[in-house]
């Protein structure tokens, strides 16, 4: 979370994107100018199943406000079927995640292709958005990371 | 019937079949049951019991003892014959090397429940027609066996052995279970109510990992909370993040491979009703990829390393359910 100077929210958000489509898709938003906010910060990942479910976590502890996972689309994986796998681990986590009465809108899985660079900037803008009405993450943070 | 278990472990024993018997020993006082390894038909008279309290399940010792030379035998309820299977599809436990023995299932008492009616000094519990007779330092206590039966028994899924080499008394059946109740009734609270249910739960936490060590599916041989780099290996002060981190990823790592045996709810000093996580998790299994019984068979593929094209997308959770 950060403030600025005028004490508006600025939310953290962590996008896991994966090095075949989604990360060739924010590349794609930025060569064509495409605006999307400075609050959301890419992490590459080989690809979108190599996300643990800690790493989710692990993005809540150190001051996520919102954590958004891109892969292929289904069936275009470039190891085939990856992200299946991520669908079904994800949707289980979130609903996990929603039974432990965490906010829903934290999190996210949007299938972003390496040609869709307008989806990426306005799914990043439209999930900022969301995540700034919720307000900082105060159910699943870690006191001990909290910066002064 | 520990009559009858010992003198078949016994014959075992004696034409070489089995080199070790596992079942369950009397702790320190009558009602605190262990599990145990025999070795011979001495340690058996001995020691061995077999009663209202012996609840505990034996399967996980299985992926120790079965590595060992000669074969082990070992007693099962029917609820445990599940993990047994569940370790035999996971490579865990090496079938052939145990001789199970089907023994009939609960209900099983829990202690803390005779306690809670303020019995104190609990020397000896006996089964009489469904009354309890409690023998205490102060004289002798009666109460309905119905009030003090394990919450896991309480909700038992299935009486039936799903894999067994002989069995003594009968088989039973698949039970239809009210088990999934409570998942519902969180399910149909508000965010802040389930965020305050569990808040109010998960606090009490001590992380004693009682409920990872005695989790017949928990048997990576490297835990990632033993690590002393995570920040997660032990009880935070004054932190929910971390028993948060911890009971999610527990339950997540078993998904889709937990019997929902109750064990972990069971052993947890704290009371904190932990089957609650993996049922949320076995009843999203079952109503979003089919149902599932994990440790019903050995050769089905685990929810979660199967797949079909035709998977709901992850925005389901969005869309459905109280917010």
């Amino acid at each position: 979370m950060q403030v600025n100077e005028n004490k508006e929210f600025q939310p953290l958000i962590v996008a896991f994107c994966c090095n075949w489509c989604s990360y060739a898709g924010a590349d794609l938003s930025g060569t064509n100018r495409l605006n999307y906010p400075t609050n959301v910060k890419i992490i590459r990942v080989p690809c979108s199943c190599r996300v643990n479910p800690m790493f989710i976590l692990r993005a809540f502890q150190r001051g996520a406000d919102g954590v958004i996972l891109c892969g292929c689309h289904p069936g275009d994986c470039h190891y085939t079927s990856g992200n299946y796998f991520t669908r079904r681990r994800m949707t289980l986590l979130f609903s996990m995640l929603d039974f432990l009465g965490i906010e829903r809108d934290r999190t996210r899985v949007e299938w972003v292709s390496a040609a869709e660079g307008a989806k990426f900037a306005a799914t990043m803008n439209e999930f900022t958005e969301a995540v700034k009405k919720l307000g900082p993450n105060r159910r699943l943070e870690d006191l001990r990371c909290r910066k002064q | 019937m520990q009559e009858a278990m010992i003198k078949r472990a016994k014959e075992l024993l004696a034409d070489g079949s089995v080199k070790r018997v596992i079942g369950w020993k009397r702790g320190e006082f009558a009602y605190d049951i262990t599990p145990a390894v025999f070795e011979s038909a001495e340690e058996l008279d001995k020691d061995f019991v077999f009663d209202v309290f012996t609840s505990a399940n034996v399967s996980k010792y299985l992926v120790k003892e079965s590595k060992k030379e000669g074969k082990v035998l070992v007693f099962l309820k029917p609820c445990d014959t599940y993990s047994l299977n569940q370790l035999t599809k996971e490579h865990r436990v090496d079938r052939d090397n145990v001789y199970v023995i089907g023994i009939p299932g609960g209900p099983k008492l829990d202690i803390e429940k005779i306690r809670a009616k303020g019995i104190t000094g609990i020397l000896s519990v006996r089964n009489e027609n469904f009354t309890l007779k409690i023998e205490t330092l102060y004289g002798e206590e009666t109460m309905p066996f119905s009030d003090a039966i394990l919450d896991k028994c309480a909700s038992c899924k299935s009486k039936k052995h799903v894999t067994y080499d002989e069995l003594i008394g009968e088989d039973g059946d698949i039970l239809d279970s009210d088990r999934f109740d409570m998942v519902e009734k969180l399910e149909n609270m508000t965010a802040q109510e389930r965020y305050d249910f569990w808040r109010e739960q998960l606090s009490k936490c001590i992380r004693c990992n009682a409920c990872r060590n005695v989790c017949p599916a928990c048997t990576c041989e490297k835990c990632v909370f033993d690590d002393p780099a995570s920040g997660v290996e032990n009880k935070a002060a004054a932190d929910s993040f971390e028993e948060k981190m911890f009971h999610i990823i527990r339950a997540f790592h078993v998904a889709g491979r937990c019997t929902d045996c109750g064990e972990c709810s069971r052993v947890c000093p704290q009371n904190i009703p932990l089957h609650l996580l993996n049922r949320k998790f076995i009843k999203d299994i079952n109503s979003l990829y089919g149902e599932y019984q994990a440790g019903a068979d050995t050769t089905s593929r685990a929810p979660l390393t199967d797949y079909t094209a035709e998977d709901c997308e992850s925005s389901i959770v969005h869309e459905r359910g109280v917010e």
